[in-house]
């Protein structure tokens, strides 16, 4: 709080705000309307990184099970780890060992493709969070939401679905009244919102607090007078420690919301209690 | 959530401020366009790979536990067979060698009676050889003991006995005498 007061009595310290996440197109461009924003037509930094991710993902794993090697060697040993790790600990062991094949590609290639473009804020010269773009979240939160209800209503019939979901089991009664209506909000509803903002909104955080961070350490060491430099100091050996939190809260909201497209496929496509 | 949404970006446009919230088309569309590459990419070369992978890894490392098990099974009753060869072989040595203790103590003792009867029958002999030296002996003995008796006798008397009748008397008398001696002490 001091800090911020200090900041604005200085009154020539621009805070970062949402603004520095809407990047200009490369080599310029128009802009359209949308939502009653405006939104850049061209080509920014976040739809190359975005790119660039599903591109490495990819042929990292190409070449790493190129090889199929009996005994594996380092890049076909970290290659297989990796894919083990999504497929036994987020495939099989939520969704079950009868179902789990059909999805693990799923899994596979959304936890690396979100673990990637998440590092990607940690990455020098990149530095810069894909998913802190909350376009690129909607459209896998929604993406996640069609594939467990689709599950669902493939293994249990439209109405057979909604019914697992919205009726909890050995309820009867007038609590059926208060709690379908809730299970269904929370089941079917709420789901998606959920996760697009809690990928979004970490990425989101946890970028404009490294921006805070670094631009404020700077501002305090060679804007203000001398007596605070050792704040800012202070400020930039925060923001490397921030920066580690980050490399984790990264790998955590990767994990995260594969965990929960694998928990809830296998509500979904659980058998009737 | 579109009601809620336009009104917060409303409120953020009266500010001057991007409202974060607010999504730019285009990245939907190009986030869920890559994602889907990338998910068709993965499921068509990488997942087939790893999978097969595993798989020949698994039979591999099956077909290698069950190989190591029938051969220690086959090494198993190998051993077996031979403990048992060894039992049989050590039990055939202690019996042979019961045997041949026994079949040297028989000899043993059958040498021994042969050496007695051997003994006795030598013992015998030289007995029998003995006497009939002594025989011997004595049959020369008397025939000698005659002449030289008459010859000392016939020196001794010369002059005095002249008649044979009488020589060949006391010759008879004398060898009787002599006969009856040691018959007598026999």
């Amino acid at each position: 709080m001091n800090v911020a007061a200090v900041v604005r009595s200085a009154d020539g310290f621009t805070p970062p705000g949402p603004a520095d996440f809407d990047l200009p197109a490369i080599g310029g461009g128009s802009t359209m309307d949308f939502l009653g924003q405006e939104a850049v037509l061209g080509v920014t930094k976040p739809m190359l990184q975005i790119v660039l991710a599903a591109i490495l993902v990819f042929a990292f794993f190409k070449v790493a099970s190129a090889k199929r090697a009996m005994v594996p060697g380092k890049l076909q040993f970290v290659g297989e780890e990796a894919y083990g790790f999504v497929r036994n600990s987020l495939g099989r062991e939520i969704i079950g060992s009868h179902d789990f094949q059909k999805y693990t590609p799923y899994l596979f290639a959304l936890f690396f493709f979100i673990l990637l473009n998440n590092l990607f804020a940690s990455i020098p010269l990149l530095q810069f969070p894909t998913f802190s773009r909350s376009g690129m979240v909607y459209s896998l939160a929604l993406l996640s939401w069609v594939v467990y209800n689709v599950a669902g209503i493939r293994k249990h019939g439209f109405v057979g679905y909604f019914k697992l979901q919205s009726v909890p089991a050995g309820i009867g009664g007038p609590m059926l009244i208060l709690l379908v209506p809730l299970e269904f909000m929370s089941n079917i509803l709420v789901r998606p919102v959920t996760l697009a903002l809690r990928l979004f909104a970490n990425m989101f955080a946890g970028h404009l607090l490294l921006i805070l961070f670094a631009l404020g350490g700077e501002y305090l060491v060679t804007e203000m007078a001398i007596q605070y430099a050792p704040v800012g100091v202070i400020a930039w050996l925060l923001f490397i420690a921030v920066a580690f939190l980050e490399i984790l809260i990264q790998f955590l909201q990767a994990y995260v919301f594969v965990l929960l497209n694998a928990m809830y496929i296998s509500g979904a496509i659980a058998d009737e209690h | 959530m579109r009601a809620p949404l336009t009104s917060m970006t409303l409120r953020a446009s009266e500010d001057g401020e991007l409202n974060p919230l607010v999504p730019h088309p285009i990245e939907i569309v190009l986030s869920l366009v890559v994602f889907a590459i990338l998910f068709y990419l993965a499921r068509k070369f990488v997942i087939p790979a790893f999978e097969a992978a595993y798989t020949e890894r698994t039979r591999t490392i099956r077909g290698g536990l069950e190989a190591a098990e029938t051969r220690q099974a086959a090494a198993d009753a190998k051993l077996a067979d031979l403990d048992r060869q060894l039992d049989e072989a050590s039990y055939e040595t202690a019996r042979i060698r019961e045997e041949a203790r026994e079949q040297s103590a028989a000899i043993v003792a059958e040498m021994r009676e042969q050496a007695a009867a051997e003994s006795v029958r030598i013992v015998e002999h030289g007995r029998a050889q003995v006497e009939a030296e002594r025989q011997q002996a004595v049959t020369s003995l008397r025939a000698e003991v005659g002449t030289l008796a008459t010859s000392l006798a016939g020196r001794i008397v010369v002059e005095s006995l002249e008649n044979d009748d009488l020589q060949r008397r006391v010759v008879d008398r004398f060898l009787a005498d002599l006969e009856g001696g040691p018959a007598g002490q026999n």
